[in-house]
């Protein structure tokens, strides 16, 4: 009976629901729905779990990395630092170590002896044969290689306390339909459970322990939620080229339809999923379909967003209706494909060439991916313009717990101003381009509408009120100043920002999407050490007066982005007239997801010891 | 050219078609071409063609790209809703426009540039999507608003105005299209109505992609007697397939043929394709055939013209996508949202 390895007496203070464990596994090795598996579980218990894919532009090979934190706090943000690392990749396995905490522990396949460098005398060590025991258990050399995988989840739950009955009904409901799957799976489940049992004192001090903090929650990805949101917002066109972390997108809505879309009675579609040839067709599609009055949608990443600038041009000047969903990836160029960034803000707030602006939407959450996709529709019919929602590959292709989903049936499309026959009619001079409410929103008709009224042409080139050919610089000057106030109105109809704030408190933070996981936990910790900050989640761009009014009404406002060149900051100065002074930007662009750790000390850095004790004092 | 407005008279017995329309009412706005461009006998062979075939106009949708060829749109059905677009990528919006609304007739109007060089990708991709439309290209071998740059259609050794000489190969857009799978590909000459006039209407009727590559010469900068989409070598190198007359569904009745004078191709709506002459014992369902036709005639310094191929037997688009009956557009919220409680047996299988 192998020992618990306890080079050392270090000390394990006891966590419970509270932890960070990191699985290193090899791409293409079937690790994903097992650590999947993993993560489920423990939301099932009723305790907030966060997952974190870290993986590589590769099909099979590369290091990848799963990180699931937990915690009672609902603190749904990366924490750095590892408890216990499931090192199971021979590539990787020294940094995965180095990477362990001291007095955490690193769980490894002991088929084969552990090299001597790699033993920490600060760390317990947790050594498993998993591949002796799929070689004695399973005759499929496939089996052998997956089953790993599933050993050590069982083994894991002996040693962290997992209900080995929420693992066993999930493998029942994963393998539906495929009944011959589970019992070779829940014995793999079994038997990693009986050799942590047999061989560890389990559990470890890291506990899991129920809870009922998840009963009205829901674990899904950003990317799924986009796609259903697409369903229940009345698209109908999704035309896209496939580009990672996009791809899921466009999945997710194409699953859905298959499944609420077909027409009952003839079994026909009301929806269609076009695979363009590249990003411009995509784009250039979608307007085409947004122009002839079908919802219509594209989902790309950064390179296909840059394909897609002159299109994106075109439709804010010939106001054609269009939803891009931009789930961003590190770049420039092609980057870092697999990690997650903010760095396409400006890019896409003022997309094309000329005088152009955008409407931009930033989720943070599922839900909100959900809800923001189904609203985004009607801000671009609303509006007559593009509508780009920015996500992040952390948002779209991770699970995260969010409240379940909610669609009010009172609810209905708002198709902006567009004419039917009937109406057309009734009008004597009818002119595309004419604001005849005085809003800068102007009247549009679907081709075939009416025999001989309301046909007008749609050009990229400069147009008159009556959408007629112009180079006369006056009328070309009216209409880019008509876009001008549809842009003030469409305040009316994007997310507000969500502000907290207190008269008391001199300084703020300012944040979006995905930094949004790390807020709640830098306040607290601050809080601890008496720092007290107001908060202000901008959901939308254009900024609302709000904006320029919480950066006005306190000393120092933090600006938070995942990007270099703090391009949020740009963004505020450029549209608030915010000034510089008053803002300091906490960045971070390693591909990660920033930590609640980064932003507290980047804070507690920026204050003399003369500002804490006065910020302790009020 | 001319900017000024188009007077709106009209003479008062001008013959009215079936609809009670005139030929002005299938008009657009004056042209801005240069005078004599082939691009305007394109306009008015269009105009001619819907005229007589009683197409409704506001239920055409005409999309074109960038260049002097995707002006020709405003230059035609002006009841007609329009959309010039982006260089080399109207093949994109048609194909969005179509799926939003498979009940109209679309026309989409490009040139040699816009369709051979810079949207030569859209272009190979909307033929294999077999996009139920009639795509039309101006094609005159050069760039007439940058003043005269040769195209990709431009022939080997062809000079301009200029007198740079084309040094490559050029790409046959006719030849492209039948390899790619399009299911109605004729070839045409801007001074040659009496073909292309049927053409149009043949190429509208015809269920599924239909293509018509128009030599249409640009006076400006390539009518020279050494470029070969000047009007010179086109007419001295024309190889037409033959009188062709469209018959349409309805008039069937009223027009006879002799019987065994020429061929009969009968389009899904019923209407008739007739050819006479030369394109009687020529066989436009063969491929293969089609495409040696047209090399063959290039190898001479001839540009074979007519109705090169035709396969009525294609599914097209909305077919391939199984898209229901009622357009996209015309959908309604009932339609669309599947509502709350199928959102909570969702939510249930994230739990």
């Amino acid at each position: 009976m192998p020992e618990l390895v306890t080079t050392t007496k270090v000390n394990t203070l006891p966590k419970t629901n509270d932890f960070v464990i990191k699985f290193a596994n090899v791409n293409g090795s079937g690790s994903a729905s097992s650590n999947n598996m993993f993560a489920k579980a423990i939301f099932r218990m009723g305790i907030p779990v966060s997952p974190h894919n870290i993986f590589p532009s590769n099909i099979q090979g590369l290091p990848t990395w799963y990180e699931v934190r937990v915690s009672d706090n609902n603190y749904l943000g990366r924490r750095e630092g590892v408890d216990l690392m499931v090192a199971m990749n021979e590539q990787t396995i020294e940094s995965d170590i180095n990477s362990v905490v001291s007095g955490g522990f690193a769980l490894y396949d002991s088929s084969k002896p552990l090299s001597d460098k790699l033993i920490r005398s600060d760390i317990h060590y947790l050594p498993i044969p998993l591949k002796d025991i799929c070689l004695a258990e399973f005759e499929k050399p496939s089996q052998r290689q997956l089953f790993k995988n599933i050993v050590y989840v069982g083994a894991l739950a002996a040693l962290i306390n997992i209900d080995f009955k929420v693992l066993t009904d999930m493998v029942s409901d994963q393998f539906r339909g495929k009944e011959k799957l589970i019992l070779p799976n829940i014995h793999a489940l079994e038997l990693g459970h009986q050799y942590a049992s047999e061989n560890f004192k389990c559990p470890l001090p890291l506990e899991l322990e129920k809870r009922n903090l998840t009963l009205d929650k829901i674990l899904m990805d950003g990317n799924t939620a986009i796609g259903l949101g697409c369903v229940y917002g009345g698209a109908t066109v999704a035309s896209w080229y496939p580009l990672t972390p996009s791809t899921s997108v466009v999945d997710a809505f194409d699953k859905y339809c298959k499944r609420l879309r077909r027409d009952p009675g003839s079994g026909k579609n009301k929806f269609s999923v076009v695979q363009a040839e590249d990003e411009l067709a995509a784009i250039g599609m979608a307007i085409g379909a947004g122009w002839n009055g079908a919802r219509a949608f594209t989902a790309s990443s950064g390179p296909g967003v840059s394909l897609m600038q002159e299109f994106l041009g075109l439709a804010y000047f010939s106001e054609v209706p269009v939803v891009l969903f931009n789930i961003q990836r590190v770049g420039p160029s092609t980057g870092m494909p697999t990690r997650t960034q903010q760095g396409d803000l400006l890019t896409c707030a003022y997309a094309s060439h000329g005088d152009t602006k955008q409407i931009l939407l930033f989720p943070s959450t599922p839900k909100e991916c959900f809800e923001f996709a189904a609203d985004s529709f009607d801000i671009a019919d609303r509006l007559q313009t593009p509508v780009i929602v920015l996500s992040d590959l952390e948002l779209g292709m991770n699970e995260q717990i969010c409240d379940h989903l909610d669609w009010d049936d009172q609810r209905r499309y708002d198709r902006g101003k567009v004419l039917n026959e009937e109406q057309l009619s009734e009008i004597e001079n009818y002119g595309r381009y004419q604001d005849v409410d005085g809003d800068g929103i102007p009247y549009r008709t679907y081709p075939g509408t009416h025999a001989n009224k309301g046909s007008y042409f749609t050009r990229g080139s400069s147009h008159d009120v009556n959408a007629a050919y112009t180079e006369n610089g006056d009328t070309y000057a009216e209409i880019m100043d008509r876009i001008s106030l549809k842009f003030k109105t469409a305040l009316d109809y994007i997310p507000k920002p969500e502000i907290s704030s207190s008269s008391t408190h001199k300084r703020g933070l300012i944040y979006l999407g995905t930094t949004t996981s790390a807020i709640q936990e830098t306040l607290d910790k601050l809080q601890k050490k008496g720092i007290s900050l107001d908060t202000m989640r901008l959901k939308a761009f254009p900024f609302h007066d709000c904006v320029r009014e919480f950066i006005n009404d306190h000393e120092l406002v933090y600006v938070i982005e995942q990007n270099r060149d703090a391009q949020l900051k740009s963004l505020l100065k450029i549209e608030c007239n915010a000034n510089e002074e008053q803002m300091l930007s906490i960045l971070s662009y390693n591909g990660v997801l920033i930590t609640a750790q980064q932003i507290e000390h980047t804070i507690l850095d920026s204050l003399s010891p003369s500002e804490r004790t006065e910020e302790e004092s009020a | 050219m001319s900017y000024i407005r188009k007077p709106k008279f009209q003479h008062p017995d001008l013959q009215t078609n079936d609809l009670g329309f005139t030929r002005r009412d299938y008009e657009g706005t004056l042209t801005t071409l240069c005078g004599g461009c082939g691009h305007d006998s394109i306009s008015a062979a269009i105009i001619q063609a819907a005229a007589e075939m009683s197409l409704e106009p506001h239920r055409v949708a005409k999309i074109s790209g960038i260049g002097c060829s995707s002006k020709i749109p405003s230059y035609f059905l002006s009841k007609s809703h329009g959309f010039n677009s982006v260089h080399g990528r109207m093949p994109s919006v048609a194909t969005g426009a179509n799926l939003a609304n498979k009940n109209l007739h679309y026309v989409g109007i490009s040139g040699d540039g816009d369709s051979a060089s810079i949207g030569l990708g859209q272009f190979c991709h909307i033929v294999r999507r077999r996009i139920n439309m009639l795509y039309i290209v101006a094609n005159n071998g050069t760039y007439g608003l940058t003043k005269g740059q040769l195209s990709a259609t431009a022939d080997l050794g062809s000079k301009t105005k200029a007198g740079d000489e084309s040094l490559y190969d050029n790409i046959d857009m006719a030849t492209l299209a039948i390899e790619l799978g399009a299911s109605f590909v004729a070839r045409s000459f801007s001074g040659d109505k009496q073909q292309l006039i049927p053409l149009i209407q043949a190429g509208l009727t015809h269920k599924g992609f239909a293509f018509i590559d128009v030599v249409s010469p640009c006076v400006t900068f390539n009518n020279t007697d050494f470029s070969t989409h000047g009007y010179k070598n086109t007419w001295e190198n024309y190889v037409s397939l033959g009188q062709i007359d469209f018959v349409p569904m309805q008039k069937e009745i009223t027009t006879s043929y002799a019987a065994g004078k020429d061929k009969e191709i009968t389009l899904h709506d019923g209407s008739v394709i007739h050819l006479h002459k030369a394109g009687k014992n020529y066989d436009p369902s063969n491929k293969e055939n089609a495409i040696h036709h047209i090399n063959t005639h290039k190898k001479n310094g001839e540009i074979a013209t007519g109705l090169l191929y035709i396969n009525q037997s294609t599914s097209d688009f909305h077919e391939l996508q199984d898209t229901v009956d009622k357009s996209f557009n015309e959908l309604s919220f009932h339609d669309l949202c599947p509502g709350n409680e199928s959102l909570q047996d969702i939510n249930h299988t994230f739990k």
